[in-house]
């Protein structure tokens, strides 16, 4: 195709060089901050990301990190939670606050006019948040319903079932939402808790972007973390050794369409292969219609909607995983074509296929930094990973130093389809779970 | 849509999944001054009849290219259910010179990403890409405007593809079933009744004829808005538009878009299901309402208003005061969207609490409603939503894209750029009685649907006779923004 010739030699000259400029921070205070200014539109975006996340919950108050992050919302001070949202709402800024498996993450966005009255409300919201006993019942209602939802969700169920075969004691086993009865049992006290163990100065790492200069940065994170303890009080979770085995398992669920997640093992940011595993997923299933899998499933034979593959790097385990979802008598077929890719990785991939995931991979880059909040989430990443300040200028380096021999490498040693485990919620035909189980 | 959504992270946060209403979220904003056109927003006409709409924002090397096209699921004729919306998958499938999935493959191969959605109203393409890259995606969206190619060996595959989309959002989906029948029910007559994606038999049915007739009917330059976001000049916009789409020639003159509409209303209708796959009780009641039209958007405004005061809010608005904070439900919203072509939905939902029956939690409900009708909107409430309402005009951009959403919808359910332009002046204006007057027009059983969800005991395992879920079902998410995949690294 004349076409597919020219764009190659499109992709071949540089996407325009980042004009990206990353302040660091530091307040009169002690606390470090990336920043990248820009007066455009005024408004600041801020994101704080607080290390250990819901995995510090005390094996024995599961549920606890997450309620607890929840409630930040509902009152602070003298403010319950109606009168708290009143005030936000009357600024006109935005305040949210999420638990997951490595962090608790609060977001930041005021207009500048409103910058400092904003910062206050936050401060009181993780300093002195209520907690108060109508808050607390209707919030754990509200989680207890999720818990609800996910159980007769295929796609939970399936993401439950991998999660407990592969992280065995960690907490990554388990939903940060707890369960009915762990949610049922916690009380304020132990909201309290939860807070110190993980909503502390030495734990958070921040990002942002927009209207705001260093010196004013810095003021207003002093104004909004002043009032968090130093340290926290619960150590960070320890690494998750990875349980999973090769095989297959299936839950009996009444629906046309069978859920298959699958999943082996993975590989941290910081592992020499990393980049080589990045590019090896792109061709494998990351690269949406360019993807081998979505070719042969998708494209060829029409047996999904939809199949991709991800490297999940969590910062305390990793694997490396797929899902997709298709008629349940067609399943089995999908399934062994899934395998099938798998392993004809360690086999090595073409040069067109090397030189056309990198061109993505690359040339996607820049375009992710356009706008403050997504310029201030990307900032707190880079830090909660533990980048270098200029890891966005070396980045592409490295995903261009990737050599066909790399993929092939890191293939051999991760994608071995016997150490593949297949979670299949629905009424596949032709498969049954393995023996032992 | 043509491409997945990727997959929801393996645990979810507290935020209940309460998706009821499927429309693209059109969040109002506000005009910066009262100027004929907003910070950055530009528009233009070819000979041809394409209208384009230029948004310049130069802080990233970024730009998205839509092309709207004004044809929808609700202009297919009865049981051709699904044609719109197949067509959109199989305009994928190449054009003389370019192969099936070459377009995907090179945006991809140039660091960008594609989709493409379908609603009742407008069938869209986009890309999103380096800024330099924008004349190569021009070129080959327009070359699809005119020179679509379906080989005879893609359709059947491609139809089947459907199928397991119809099969992943909605048969597998006891919500999904049970909107798509609720929808239906509040349509007698206008073809919004009919689910975006179609009926499951009519999918099964549908051939390469009939895809060819669509195309070759519908898509032209005067069917079509072009809508250009991020770096880029006006000028430059305009050179490569006249470049690339200015050749192509239009089909005719565009036909008025008449659809059979919707009788009065004497009764209130009630449906309910039960699925072993509902956690908990659900309701939704939905009523049709005005939309926004142009030069006449105030009506709809005040009913974006409402909505708001009603349910914006899950701490200060009215349904959560009166039903969430002392625990009659769990959850309580109201919506309402009306970028539409014809009469929209005005729709409340609210999941129980625990322990509180479900007839017991409606009829709170009803007495929140009665005793607003009676009291009107608290002038601070008001003036909060407002608030809201102008803090979102300048948070909203820091989103090229999502202005993009909003200028491609507006034209493409029939407002000008002026209309949409002018829209949070009128949501300025929306006055206490005009929220009453909008109120009374909606919060009344007369034409409603109430449904209800409800769980049911799993049936036994030698007891076999239970129905599989209900009938070929429902839309939901086809208007949905496309989700760009996320590369986690």
């Amino acid at each position: 195709m004349i076409r597919a010739a020219i764009a190659t030699i499109l992709a071949l000259m540089a996407v325009p060089a980042q004009a990206i400029e990353i302040q660091d921070v530091t307040s009169p205070g002690g606390i470090r901050a990336w920043l990248v200014q820009d007066e455009s539109i005024p408004f600041v975006a801020i994101d704080m990301q607080f290390r250990g996340g819901a995995s510090v919950d005390s094996p024995d108050k599961r549920g606890a990190v997450n309620l607890m992050t929840a409630l930040l919302e509902e009152g602070a001070g003298n403010e319950d939670a109606t009168a708290f949202a009143q005030a936000v709402e009357d600024l006109g800024a935005r305040l949210s606050f999420s638990a997951g498996d490595d962090t608790v993450s609060v977001g930041f966005q005021s207009l500048t006019e409103n910058r400092d009255a904003a910062a206050d409300l936050l401060a009181k919201a993780l300093a002195q948040p209520r907690f108060d006993d109508n808050a607390l019942s209707r919030v754990r209602g509200q989680v207890q319903a999720v818990i609800r939802s996910e159980a007769t969700d295929p796609n939970s169920i399936a993401a439950k079932e991998m999660a407990a075969q592969a992280w065995g004691s960690h907490p990554y086993a388990t939903s940060i939402n707890g369960t009915m009865d762990s949610v049922a049992s916690l009380t304020r006290q132990d909201l309290v808790a939860a807070k110190n163990r993980v909503l502390a100065r030495d734990r958070v790492v921040i990002g942002a972007a927009g209207d705001i200069s260093a010196e004013e940065l810095g003021l207003l994170l002093d104004r909004i973390l002043g009032g968090l303890p130093e340290q926290a009080t619960a150590p960070l979770p320890d690494p998750a050794e990875l349980q999973l085995t090769g095989g297959t398992t299936v839950i009996d669920w009444d629906s046309p369409q069978t859920v298959v997640a699958f999943a082996g093992p993975g590989l941290p940011l910081d592992d020499p292969d990393y980049f080589a595993a990045f590019v090896a997923n792109h061709i494998l299933g990351g690269g949406g219609f360019s993807s081998r899998l979505m070719a042969e499933i998708r494209e060829k034979r029409g047996l999904t909607y939809g199949v991709g593959t991800g490297l999940a790097t969590g910062l305390y385990g990793q694997t490396w995983q797929g899902g997709m979802a298709g008629s349940n008598a067609t399943t089995a077929e999908a399934v062994d074509l899934i395998r099938a890719e798998w392993a004809r990785m360690a086999e090595g991939v073409t040069e067109q296929e090397l030189t056309d995931a990198k061109t993505y991979l690359t040339g996607e880059y820049p375009l992710r930094f356009d706008g403050n909040g997504r310029i201030a989430s990307i900032l707190a990443g880079m830090q909660l990973i533990g980048f270098p300040i200029d890891y966005i200028d070396t980045r592409n380096d490295k995903v261009e130093a990737v050599t066909a021999e790399d993929v092939a490498r890191v293939a051999e040693r991760l994608l071995d389809p016997d150490r593949l485990r297949f979670v299949l919620v629905g009424r596949p035909e032709g498969i049954e779970s393995d023996p032992q189980e | 849509m043509r491409h997945p959504a990727s997959r929801p992270a393996p645990r979810l946060s507290l935020a209940l999944a309460l998706t009821f209403g499927t429309a693209l979220s059109s969040l109002p904003a506000m005009a910066q001054d009262s100027g004929p056109m907003p910070q950055g927003v530009s528009h233009f006409t070819l000979e041809n009849g394409l209208e384009a709409v230029v948004i310049q924002d130069t802080r990233a090397p970024v730009v998205v290219q839509m092309v709207w096209y004004r044809i929808g699921a609700a202009d297919e004729a009865p049981g051709k259910s699904g044609i719109a919306h197949y067509l959109e998958h199989l305009m994928f499938k190449g054009t003389d010179t370019l192969a099936p999935g070459e377009l995907s493959q090179t945006v991809t191969a140039n660091g960008g990403s594609d989709n493409a959605f379908t609603s009742w109203d407008f069938t869209a393409y986009f890309q999103r890409i380096a800024s330099d890259r924008l004349p190569l995606v021009m070129e080959m969206e327009a070359d699809r405007m005119a020179n679509l190619n379906i080989r005879d060996e893609d359709w059947q595959a491609e139809r089947q593809v459907v199928l397991e989309e119809r099969g992943q959002r909605v048969d597998s989906d006891p919500t999904a079933l049970f909107m798509e029948e609720l929808n239906a029910v509040l349509h007698d007559n206008h073809p919004y009744g009919r689910p975006i994606i179609g009926w499951r038999d009519e999918i099964e049915a549908l051939t390469r004829d009939d895809a060819i007739a669509w195309y070759d009917t519908h898509y032209s330059p005067n069917e079509a808005i072009l809508v250009i976001a991020g770096d880029v000049t006006p000028e430059e916009a305009r050179t490569l538009a006249e470049e690339h789409y200015g050749a192509i020639p239009a089909k005719g003159q565009a036909e008025p878009r008449l659809r059979p509409q919707e009788p009065p209303k004497r009764t209130a209708r009630r449906m309910e299901m039960s699925d072993p796959r509902v956690a908990q009780p659900r309701m939704i009641r939905a009523v049709l309402a005005q939309e926004r039209d142009p030069g006449a958007q105030q009506e709809a405004a005040a009913l974006t208003v409402l909505a708001a005061l009603l349910g914006g809010s899950s701490q200060t608005s009215v349904l959560s005061q009166r039903l969430m904070m002392p625990g009659t439900a769990l959850w309580a919203g109201a919506s309402y969207d009306g970028l539409s072509l014809d009469r929209t939905r005005f729709t409340l939902s609210m999941i129980p609490a625990e322990g509180t029956p479900p007839e017991e939690a409606e009829a709170a409900l009803d007495a929140v409603l009665t005793q607003f009708l009676e009291d009107g909107p608290d002038p601070a409430d008001l003036e909060r939503v407002k608030t809201r309402i102008r803090a979102q005009e300048i948070y909203s951009r820091d989103s090229a894209h999502g202005r993009a959403y909003e200028y491609g919808q507006g034209l493409s359910t029939g407002l000008t750029v002026q209309d949409v332009s002018d829209w949070p002046a009128i949501l300025e204006a929306v006055t206490a009685e005009d929220v009453m007057a909008a109120a009374r027009q909606v919060l009344t059983p007369q034409g409603s649907v109430t449904g209800w969800l409800l769980p049911a005991e799993a049936p036994e395992e030698d007891a076999t006779a239970a129905p599989p879920a209900a009938e070929p079902a429902a839309d939901p998410a086809l208007a949905e923004p496309a989700e760009q995949t996320e590369v986690q690294e």
